[in-house]
């Protein structure tokens, strides 16, 4: 009985020692896998297929993102579909995913979500995640192990229940030149704290132009130490509480899950949510996020950075491929001439005949397709049942299922062919040019979230489309080479899209093709400039700085957001006193407003009082005149009706320098026909007690170590400052 | 494996028998499994897991009366297809399930060896066949002709050449001694057949236990006899890390022996690191060295000893990467080459064979850090073809005339006697493990 005892005692204490590892193990790890990315980077290939069916390297993206989460140890994934939902739950039905033991892949479909948010809001109320989750698109290659990532994130999770999500990164440097991620993505700045690794800032999509962040400086203030990175890579995979699911039913106007949640769970502080970060260093990950990121992961995938899921290693069904020398990967049955060259770094699939003469490198070809004689395949990514005729070129280009392109038929880098285009004979597909049976879609909303709206009206028009080409397949043919006879030669099949206004820039910094040299010397030359105006403004800046006052000439990179700061408050200011002059606004409300804009703009009195006489001189140019005596007039009336709102801001020496200095560099710079007035309307603001004579003499005597060609002014109303002089020490 | 297995195995013979249109969920997740985590197991475990697999198919197997051999053998054979298919750069796969179909072969010779001992000869000129093509057995005269040879007979070179593949040979005897004579005549009953049945698969569940007996044992057996080849005050070097390898060592340490250990620490995985930290935690005396470093170290070396990814028929061996680097020092100072491999990893096959992949490019991150080097991988600009090429193999393969002796869980053996060893494990008809299009029905 005793020993009984001793053991029922002892399992209970096991029990209770294990009860934490236990419940991690216990707990299944569930997924949410987004079957849809919610834009239209990929059409028109996605109009037509899914974006997680489109394969990659020969295997439909989905089934890497599903073959890492089941070897990551994840029990119960939630596949969530919208574009194309049937193809992609008819897919899966079909796949071997159904029937693994302890994994289990079950579906949700809906056609009216228009974006991650709204999916995610769907799947709380379905309420079928009870734990920790991993939120990963479908379009996702890793090879991590979750492991580590998931303990870091539990353990965090017990000490502070409001780091609700962690959030995968790799290190990956952008190039300098195009300031873009080597997937193609935008330059991406994130802040953590490098003891804690908390995300603090999360930026990607920084205005370069600038070539500036900003950052709030309550992160400065609040944290000990911080890191600001730009060479790392968001690899959109994370580890989230069920929290997260209620965040976003709560606010329901998040949509993307970077740009409005993180951003704003990093902005809003009253509920105090923290997201952190996991690097991984030795394993893979990378989301295929646009036609670049679409040959950089293949290209990853067949240098094997992706290992185990790589073509030759069956991971998820693919066909048996052998790797051979120079990282040539071959399927079987393949027919190759003898002539035939095929270079390093190529995927050749299942049945695939190659023609004489031809020459083939660092391309994926996929399966069952044909290749004529002396055709040209560089860096393409050919999909399934492509008839490639003889003496083809193609550069740089992806061409999907079921295209037949005639002979001599040349594709310029960057093309992308849809589905069963069909080329005509020696036809040259412009540069960067997207080819699909489909027609264009009319509207097209800039604003890619939320164009999905106009996507299940998509599918439809696709699928009577499909129909009437099954049909009266001749029928169209002849009719659309009617039609698109100079489009895409004699016998071509499909429509080119014409590329949207302003979407020319965006062309070739995400096609398949490498960027062009001529673009990255414009860049890079672009960049110079850049560089050197910087370098200007910074000179220029320092000596104004230390004319205007020894304030904050110091912190170059503050100066700089300043200065841009002051060149709109200076319009702002100048459109309120100009609205003001117009509808004759009383004094007090004027002065209200332009406080107003002073808050806003965290600027000083003295700022104010600059910005105010600016104005002021600029309504007096304005004001039509005939000679000098007339514009000295002008201003002079001007001065007297607005004293009261300038004089509302000079509470100091200080500012009344400021106006002087302005207004010196008003005459040399915008308004050069006050140069000749420079002593007169001085003394002007002098009598009109605007200015004091402690304030000009003090700008006399700092002029006094200034250059030559800074003293024009000075030298100008010598006479008055003279007087001014003595009039001073006759009162002493 | 364990009692599970029946429940996510499909009964049935109709399932089995179509085993190539078939997908098998347990087949999958072990195929799964095994592409996934053998690397972490290492061949061991693989070759235990794969062996308790095919016994699980044996087991499941519905036999037909009459020959129940060549039933077994293609289900194991369409399994073992897919398994090696699945991952063909581990050797032991296709070795376990050739020593499978290898088992079956011996079991049922020896049945029918034995069945023969206790018939009546007359019964033998009978010709046992009917009109369906069913009926045909095992019985078949060139069959007995066979096991007749053999009870005069042990199993031997001649056995292994005279023995003609079942499945294709019985077909063509049944069909030439086309004429029935019904079953009247037929010696056994069914009652025998069944019961002879239940027998050979029987028998042949024993035979693979043993066998997978023998792959959980190996470790222990080859370690035993560490003491007849360590001696007092000697240096062994070792590369990367062997499970075999530190259990022969132990083995050693535990009877007293006091010898001292150089680890190379076997770039890129370093896993001698980890072998150096047990040895240390068994209070072996241990010098870690790069791999570089192992020519500077050999001369002062008396041995080395080593595990092996595979043994193949010529001798060779197939090794982590740095073996070959290695042996030629070893050859260079006339130091022992020891290469330890427990008889899964024996391979029946040559180097040379089209089939056997030899090597494995494993991942570049095991090499750099892609943070660091991601700017020379960026296509985006210039030609768009990837200037930097990192190439990881796993393997090497050491010829057999750099190894001085193998020890086995059967014993120290010369590389000039690997075949022999070979002949004794698996029978000649398996070595291409293809199942044939039409096989017996």
């Amino acid at each position: 009985m005793g020993a009984q005892k001793k053991r029922a005692a002892a399992a209970a204490a096991a029990a209770r020692v294990s009860e934490d590892p236990d419940d991690l193990a216990r707990q299944p790890l569930q997924a949410i896998l987004l079957a849809d990315s919610f834009t239209t980077k990929f059409r028109p290939i996605t109009l037509e297929r899914p974006k997680v069916l489109l394969p990659l390297v020969n295997v439909p993206m989905i089934n890497y993102t599903l073959a890492w989460l089941e070897a990551a140890g994840v029990a119960e994934v939630f596949v969530f579909c919208c574009a194309h939902s049937k193809q992609v739950i008819d897919y899966l039905e079909n796949s071997e995913w159904f029937s693994q033991p302890n994994f289990t892949v079950k579906t949700i479909e809906s056609h009216n979500i228009i974006s991650a948010g709204d999916a995610l809001r769907l799947i709380y109320e379905q309420n079928v995640i009870h734990g920790d989750f991993v939120l990963i698109s479908g379009d996702t290659v890793s090879n991590m192990s979750l492991t580590q990532a998931l303990q870091e994130h539990k353990e965090r999770k017990k000490k502070d229940n409001n780091a609700v999500m962690t959030m995968i990164i790799k290190k990956s440097k952008p190039s300098p030149i195009t300031r873009q991620s080597r997937l193609g993505t935008d330059e991406l700045f994130m802040a953590i704290d490098p003891n804690t690794k908390q995300l603090l800032y999360y930026e990607d999509k920084a205005d370069h132009s600038k070539g500036t962040i900003c950052l709030d400086k309550m992160l400065l203030a609040e944290n000990p130490s911080i890191s600001l990175h730009n060479d790392k890579q968001d690899c959109y995979i994370d580890i989230c509480s069920p929290e997260v699911l209620s965040l976003f039913t709560d606010n329901f106007d998040y949509q993307h899950l970077r740009r409005h949640f993180v951003k704003g769970l990093l902005l809003d502080d009253i509920m105090g949510y923290k997201i952190f970060t996991h690097e991984i260093h030795s394993s893979y990950a990378a989301r295929i996020d646009n036609y670049r990121s679409y040959d950089i992961v293949s290209k990853d995938i067949i240098q094997r950075w992706t290992y185990p899921y790589v073509p030759d290693v069956k991971f998820c069904g693919n066909r048996a491929t052998k790797l051979e020398r120079r990282g040539m990967y071959r399927a079987l049955e393949i027919e190759q001439s003898r002539s035939a060259q095929v270079g390093s770094f190529t995927v050749i699939g299942y049945g695939t005949k190659i023609g004489s003469n031809s020459k083939i490198s660092d391309s994926v070809i996929g399966e069952g397709c044909t290749i004529g004689s002396n055709v040209l395949i560089e860096g393409s990514y050919i999909w399934d049942n492509v008839i490639i005729e003889d003496g083809c070129e193609l550069r740089h280009v992806i061409v999907c299922d079921g295209v037949i392109m005639k002979a001599g038929a040349v594709l310029k880098p960057g093309v992308v062919l849809s589905f069963k285009v069909v080329i005509g004979e020696r036809f040259v597909v412009p540069a960067y040019s997207k080819v699909s049976l489909l027609q264009q879609p009319t509207v097209h909303d800039s604003d890619e979230e939320l164009e999905y709206a106009d996507n299940s009206s998509g599918t439809v028009e696709f699928s009577s489309i499909q129909g009437t080409a099954d049909q009266s397949n001749g029928e169209m043919t002849s009719e659309s080479s009617e039609a698109h006879k100079p489009k895409l030669g004699t016998g071509g099949v499909g429509y080119i899209w014409s590329i949207c206004e302003g979407g020319q820039e965006e062309e070739w910094r995400h096609s398949v093709a490498p960027i062009p040299e001529d673009k990255l010397t414009e860049l890079s030359e672009a960049m110079d400039d850049d560089q050197e105006l910087v370098t200007q403004d910074r000179t220029a800046l320092s000596t104004s700085g230390e004319l205007i006052s020894d304030s904050n000439a110091s912190e170059g990179d503050d100066n700089e957001d300043s200065k841009d700061d002051s060149v709109y408050f200076e319009k702002e200011v100048e459109a309120t006193f100009l609205r003001a002059v117009e509808e004759n606004v009383k004094v007090d409300h004027v002065i209200l407003e332009v406080n107003s804009l002073r808050l806003s703009y965290n600027m000083t009195s003295a700022d104010c009082a600059g910005a105010v006489f600016y104005s002021m001189m600029k309504l007096a140019i304005k004001t039509p005149h005939s000679s000098a005596s007339e514009l000295q007039q002008n201003t002079a009336n001007i001065i007297t009706t607005w004293q009261k709102l300038l004089k509302s801001y000079l509470l100091e020496i200080d500012e009344e320098i400021e106006i002087i200095l302005k207004f010196e560099e008003m005459c040399l710079e915008s308004a050069k026909e006050f140069s000749p007035l420079f002593a007169r309307i001085l003394h002007i603001l002098y009598d009109k007690d605007i200015l004091q004579e402690d304030a000009i003499l003090r700008w006399a005597d700092e002029k006094e170590g200034a250059d030559e060609s800074d003293k024009v002014f000075v030298r100008q109303s010598e006479k008055f400052i003279q007087w001014l002089r003595e009039a001073s020490e006759e009162e002493d | 494996m364990n009692t599970d297995d029946s429940s996510w195995w499909p009964m049935g013979d109709g399932v089995l028998c179509n085993a190539a249109s078939q997908t098998y969920p347990s087949c999958n997740t072990f195929t799964h499994a095994l592409s996934f985590f053998n690397k972490i197991e290492g061949s061991q475990a693989t070759a235990r897991q794969t062996a308790e697999l095919l016994r699980s198919v044996i087991s499941q197997q519905r036999v037909p009366y009459t020959n129940q051999a060549g039933a077994l053998i293609d289900a194991v054979k369409a399994i073992g297809e897919q398994l090696i298919a699945a991952n063909p750069v581990e050797l032991a796969v296709g070795n376990i399930v050739r020593r499978v179909l290898h088992i079956i072969r011996e079991e049922d010779l020896s049945l029918t060896t034995a069945a023969i001992g206790g018939l009546n000869l007359s019964a033998v000129s009978d010709d046992e066949n009917d009109d369906d093509r069913d009926g045909d057995s095992t019985l078949s005269a060139a069959a007995v002709a066979a096991a007749a040879r053999s009870t005069l007979r042990p199993p031997s070179l001649q056995t292994l050449l005279e023995d003609t593949p079942v499945s294709a040979a019985v077909p063509q005897t049944s069909s030439s001694g086309g004429d029935s004579e019904g079953k009247s005549k037929f010696s056994f009953t069914a009652a025998d057949k069944s019961s002879r049945s239940r027998k050979l698969k029987h028998d042949v569940i024993e035979a693979v236990n043993e066998l997978i007996q023998d792959i959980v044992t190996c470790h222990e057996q080859i370690a035993e006899q560490a003491v007849e080849h360590i001696h007092q005050n000697e240096v062994i070097l070792t590369l990367g890390s062997s499970r075999t390898v530190l259990e022969f060592l132990f083995a050693a340490k535990e009877k007293k022996r006091s010898f001292r250990v150089f680890v190379a620490e076997g770039a890129p995985r370093y896993q001698g690191h980890l072998l150096a930290k047990e040895l240390v935690a068994r209070g072996l005396q241990t010098t870690l060295i790069t791999d570089s470093a192992v020519f500077a170290m050999i001369s002062r070396v008396n041995m080395v000893i080593v595990g092996a990814h595979a043994v193949m028929a010529n001798g060779g061996v197939i090794a982590p990467v740095g073996m070959n680097l290695v042996a030629l020092a070893a050859q260079k100072h006339a130091v022992p080459f020891v290469v330890l491999a427990g008889s899964h990893k024996l391979c029946p096959l040559y180097p040379h064979n089209p089939e056997v992949l030899l090597n494995e490019l494993r991942s570049p991150s095991e090499l750099l850090d892609f943070g660091e080097f991601s700017d020379c991988m960026d296509f985006g600009s210039g030609s768009g073809s990837p200037l930097l090429h990192v190439v990881n193999p796993a393997f090497d393969y050491v010829p057999p005339k750099l190894v001085s002796l193998f020890i086995t869980d059967a014993g120290g053996h010369n590389p000039s006697y690997m075949y022999r060893l070979i002949a004794d494990y698996y029978s000649a008809d398996d070595l291409v493990v293809q199942r044939r299009a039409t096989a017996g029905n």
